[in-house]
């Protein structure tokens, strides 16, 4: 048998590569607004200007300063991730003390302001970003071009995504997180700088974003839409599977991906609904979330 | 869905304590609504533009409804769009492929408005806070989507040319006055109602699971099917100002169901003052005479909006209307 | 580049505000001074095809056409891609004494200001919206369609290119009105030229941003050629993943239904080499398009004119040449006196040459296959097109007879 549903078995094993691709994304954007939720409860609505800025911040160093990729790679997250930092320390961190849902007012409010402003900067139509040369060309699988840098997205991103778990997992630094997560007043008596803390963990969250930026640069149009385009479909990701947990959010991330890409095999029409689709099921059926905690 | 909000579970609290206030407007909101009301009668009189203050009523009624959630019940819905939209699309449609007339095309536009808030508001009443304002703006999204791909609403044309028709069959509305009238008539019916609502028994209520919902449960109310009547009654206002909207403009269109106009009722309210009985509609004056002056401004209308946002939240929290109100030491 | 951009809406702005508050009434001497409305989208998604452009060159028109015994003013407004803004703004513009509104950019909006313009019977001029119904069901005798439609384009990419050898084809379809209806005129065009038609995906707009999995069905169908039934971003961002996955390099060629040069420009040559797409005007086509595009220059910096923003200029010239023809104090009277002055009149300017305004509305003007140059080929800055066919005007719009508009059927 070499077809399924009447699709070429091996156009359907392309579709669920490049399917995974796109989970790639969701999974490191969600990741960022998981760890910034767990310390915070903010919910970070700039997360998609984020993104978008990440992508800017690569073009801006290539052609302005013609810094290359690979450094992008690193430099673009260093200096998001502090833009994130000054951003955490002049203004969300006066919310704290208030209702949550300030938190989201204020990120949805700055997020308007940077994509109105690159908007300004740049137009709309986009700029351009090639692909690294040690990343050009393409696997020929015989029924399709792989282009080799849709494979390091995954493999990079799923790296990322890995590390980032063993952190908070696995070493002390996670360990403070995570009880600064459950008692925040507890953790500060035994010494710890929460405040600090949680201002990195901020930078962290928004690095992650931009770092996803920097990946996407050379896929789709750098343009000022980018990011909030893309951040309501990973909202409904980080419904679907729980802020609890950061292992679950990448799975998630993944998981969607791939579910979206098979959609646009069979039912095209319906790949941009299909995840809010899978939303509402899982919020009937288990309201928490798949990888959620009751609260 | 009528037969779940009755349920033994609501009950009945007295009345609070009259203080001579009519329909629970204390003596400084009568001043207030007196004002409003004598500037309805005045303004179209005094220079301003029909279709612009027709404009301003219709987003006031929007904010209003989106008030009655989060200011009364402290529930942030991100996707009070897809209400507003679908009221103007159905409105739009009724009016004009089915030739229904007007006053039945808003009183439609607000039934699908409560329809698809019950059925959303039953999905995402299940989580609270954050979670809740993900989920509207998750669904509102997906109307979005469907609103785009069905023939009906013509896709990115709109329905256009919608005709005002004429109201009980008698009274010709092309004219903008006239329309006028009808809309500050609409206007003012569902202002009053969001209010006599938040002071009924039924609102007494709403405010407490606002406070402590646990509490509120405890004292033996089921909070979410008040949460949910809430959530109803909100998008279906919403959808009467929706379908108005589409009434005065002869169009209904892709816009008005995007998650931008979510966020512009979020900020109309915050602007104005969330759980203030005025302030939506100041708010809602401010954003839309801001973005009929910065129409030449082209794209720093998003960053000055976002820039108000944030200096809502960091600095104005209680809004316009609050910070007046703290001021004069009333309640506005 | 970029602060080119921003001196010129600066600019824009900046007179806008002296001249064009929304509330500002501006009656007085008036009698004397023709007032053009320029409104678009100076912030959105098409702010880079006609926007600031759109208004330099409109601004170009009025100098060139100097003082002819009235003044004549430019104003601004941005319409944000919001209907309501553009009526609110259209409605004003015109109880305030602007005699015609131009551009207007989005179907949505388009539209809507086309009934505001026949209810107030003023002059409208659309250059910027795609939707053909302007000259069809929608038609009015208050507005020209000044510039390209999803059927012209239809009917010179599809046919033209059937002709051209691209005898096969697969469409990827922005899933709303506009995506399928480009779909349905183009798979009509290429099936009377002799093609076929493979098959095609519809994808949800404006949701998608990765079309690799579409280009790779479009692939594997093994057609000629891949039809982009869409616009903007999307289509920018089809092209770019369609370089990335070699499927022009395995000899496909790819077919931008409506696409602009700027957004050749934004993609970079490397990526958009081999793209087939159309358009009416082409700044290098010949020694007229040449003459008026370095008369703009100083306008436009270091930007190209397109078919949408040079537009502007055209139907700005050939109003203000009817208004000098029939007298300032008449064409304040009727707008549709105006508009059919401009109809009787033959047009003639360097962007697109002469032509003519049929009675639904529609002028004429010949459109252009064209292919983008590779890298190698291209010998200058914005050396970006080879012309592959040519759709004569007579040819290139819907017969008159087959739109439906009410002013042609008696």
């Amino acid at each position: 048998m070499d077809e399924l549903f009447g699709i070429p078995l091996p156009l359907l094993f392309g579709q669920l590569l490049l399917g995974l691709i796109n989970g790639a994304f969701y999974a490191m954007l969600s990741l960022g607004l998981a760890v910034i939720f767990g310390l915070l409860n903010v919910i970070n609505f700039t997360h998609g200007a984020q993104f978008m800025m990440g992508a800017f911040a690569a073009w801006m160093l290539l052609n302005w300063f013609g810094v290359n990729y690979w450094f992008a790679l690193i430099l673009v997250p260093i200096i998001i991730g502090a833009t994130g930092i000054v951003l955490e320390k002049l203004m969300i961190s006066r919310l704290y003390k208030l209702d949550h849902l300030y938190g989201l007012l204020l990120t949805f409010g700055i997020g308007l302001v940077i994509e109105g402003v690159f908007r300004n900067e740049f137009g709309s139509s986009g700029l351009p970003y090639r692909i690294p040369p040690e990343l050009s060309g393409a696997w020929d699988l015989g029924f399709m071009f792989m282009p080799v840098y849709r494979g390091w997205v995954v493999v990079f991103a799923a790296a990322v995504c890995l590390a980032t778990w063993l952190v908070i997992e696995k070493t002390r630094l996670g360990a403070n997180l995570r009880a600064a997560t459950e008692n925040p007043a507890l953790v500060q008596a035994f010494g710890i700088n929460v405040p600090r803390m949680v201002t990195l963990t901020y930078g962290a969250g928004v690095a992650l974003a931009a770092l996803g930026g920097v990946l996407a640069a050379p896929i789709y149009s750098v343009n000022p839409q980018m990011g909030s385009n893309l951040i309501i479909v990973v909202f409904a990701v980080v419904v679907i599977g729980g802020m609890g947990s950061i292992l679950g959010s990448v799975i998630t991330g993944f998981g969607l991906g791939i579910i979206e890409g098979l959609t646009k095999v069979f039912y095209p029409e319906a790949s941009a609904t299909v995840i809010f689709v899978i939303m509402i099921i899982v919020l009937l059926a288990r309201p928490a979330g798949l990888f959620g905690r009751t609260a | 869905m009528a037969s779940e909000t009755t349920a033994p579970g609501i009950r009945v609290i007295p009345a609070p304590v009259s203080d001579g206030s009519l329909w629970g407007f204390s003596r400084p909101q009568r001043v207030a609504l007196i004002v409003m009301l004598v500037f309805l009668g005045v303004a179209p009189f005094a220079g301003l533009y029909p279709v612009f203050l027709m404009k301003l009523l219709c987003f006031g009624l929007f904010a209003c409804a989106f008030n009655l959630l989060i200011g009364y019940v402290g529930l942030l819905s991100f996707g009070h769009a897809a209400y507003f939209g679908m009221g103007g699309y159905i409105a739009g449609h009724a009016a004009k492929v089915m030739g229904v007339p007007p006053e039945l095309a808003i009183l439609l536009g607000g039934a699908v408005g409560a329809a698809l808030g019950a059925v959303f508001g039953w999905v995402a009443i299940r989580r609270q806070g954050i979670y809740f304002a993900m989920i509207t703006l998750a669904l509102s999204q997906l109307v979005y989507f469907v609103c785009v791909q069905a023939p009906f609403t013509g896709g990115e044309d709109g329905i256009q040319a919608i005709p005002r028709g004429k109201l009980f069959g008698m009274f010709d509305l092309s004219a903008d006055l006239s329309m006028y009238w009808v809309v500050a008539a609409v206007f003012v019916i569902g202002f009053l109602l969001v209010h006599r609502i938040v002071h009924s028994p039924f609102g007494m209520v709403m405010k407490a699971i606002k406070e402590n919902e646990p509490r509120a449960t405890s004292l033996g109310y089921r909070t979410d099917d008040y949460k949910l009547l809430a959530f109803i009654l909100s998008a279906g206002l919403a959808g009467v100002a929706g379908a108005t909207k589409s009434l005065v403009f002869g169009i209904a269109t892709l816009t008005d169901v995007h998650w931008s106009m979510s966020g512009e009722v979020v900020l109309m309210t915050l602007v104005g003052g969330l759980g203030t009985v005025f302030g939506p509609v100041i708010g809602a004056a401010v954003i839309v005479t801001m973005q009929n002056y910065l129409a030449e401004w082209g794209a720093w209308v998003t960053v000055i909006q976002g820039g108000i946002f944030v200096a809502c939240v960091l600095a104005f929290r209680r809004g316009i209307v609050g910070e007046i109100g703290a001021l004069l030491k009333v309640k506005l | 580049m970029t602060t080119t951009r921003r001196t010129i809406l600066a600019g824009a702005a900046g007179t806008a505000a002296l001249g064009g508050l929304p509330f500002r009434s501006a009656r007085a001497q008036a009698a004397n001074t023709i007032r053009i409305g320029v409104l678009n989208d100076q912030s959105g998604t098409y702010r880079d095809i006609s926007g600031p452009y759109g208004v330099e060159c409109t601004r170009q028109a009025v100098q060139e056409f100097g003082n002819q015994g009235f003044n004549v003013e430019v104003i601004v407004a941005d319409h944000q891609n919001r209907p309501d803004v553009g009526v609110n703004i259209a409605r004003q513009w015109y109880d305030q004494g602007v005699d015609l509104v131009l551009d207007v950019p989005t179907s949505s909006v388009g539209l809507a200001v086309n009934t505001v313009a026949r209810e107030k019977n003023k002059a409208y001029i659309n250059t910027g919206s795609a939707t053909s119904d302007l000259t069809g069901t929608a038609c009015s005798p208050n507005t020209i369609h000044w510039m390209y439609d999803t059927y012209m384009l239809a009917k010179s990419t599809g046919g033209a290119m059937v002709r051209a050898g691209g005898d096969s084809w697969f469409f990827i379809t922005a899933d709303y009105a506009f995506g399928h209806a480009l779909e349905r005129d183009t798979s009509t065009f290429v099936r009377n030229a002799g093609g076929r038609v493979l098959g095609s995906v519809k994808y949800p707009f404006p949701a998608t941003s990765d079309f690799s999995s579409f280009l790779v069905q479009a692939q594997a169908s093994r057609a000629k050629v891949i039809g982009l039934a869409n616009a903007g971003a999307d289509t920018i961002n089809s092209v770019k993943q369609a370089a990335e996955f070699g499927i022009t390099r395995r000899g496909v060629k790819l077919a931008a239904l409506l696409m602009f040069l700027p957004d050749v420009h934004a993609l970079g040559l490397q990526t958009a080499q081999g793209l087939i797409l159309t358009e009416s005007f082409y700044w290098d086509l010949n020694d007229r398009t040449r003459a008026v595009t370095t008369r703009l220059q100083p306008r436009l910096r270091d930007i190209k004119p397109n078919m949408a923003s040079i537009a502007n200029y055209s139907a700005a010239l050939h109003y203000l040449k009817a208004i000098k023809d029939m007298g300032i104090t008449a064409s304040k009277l009727s707008g549709i006196e105006v508009i059919n002055r401009m109809k009787a009149m033959p047009c003639d300017d360097d962007a697109f040459g002469a032509g003519t305004i049929r009675p639904d509305g529609r002028k004429l003007c010949p459109s252009y296959l064209f292919e983008v140059k590779t890298p190698a080929e291209s010998r200058a800055p914005w050396d970006y097109y080879k012309l592959v066919q040519t759709t004569p005007a007579e040819e290139a719009f819907r017969p008159l007879a087959e739109g439906n508009c009410p002013l042609v059927r008696s």
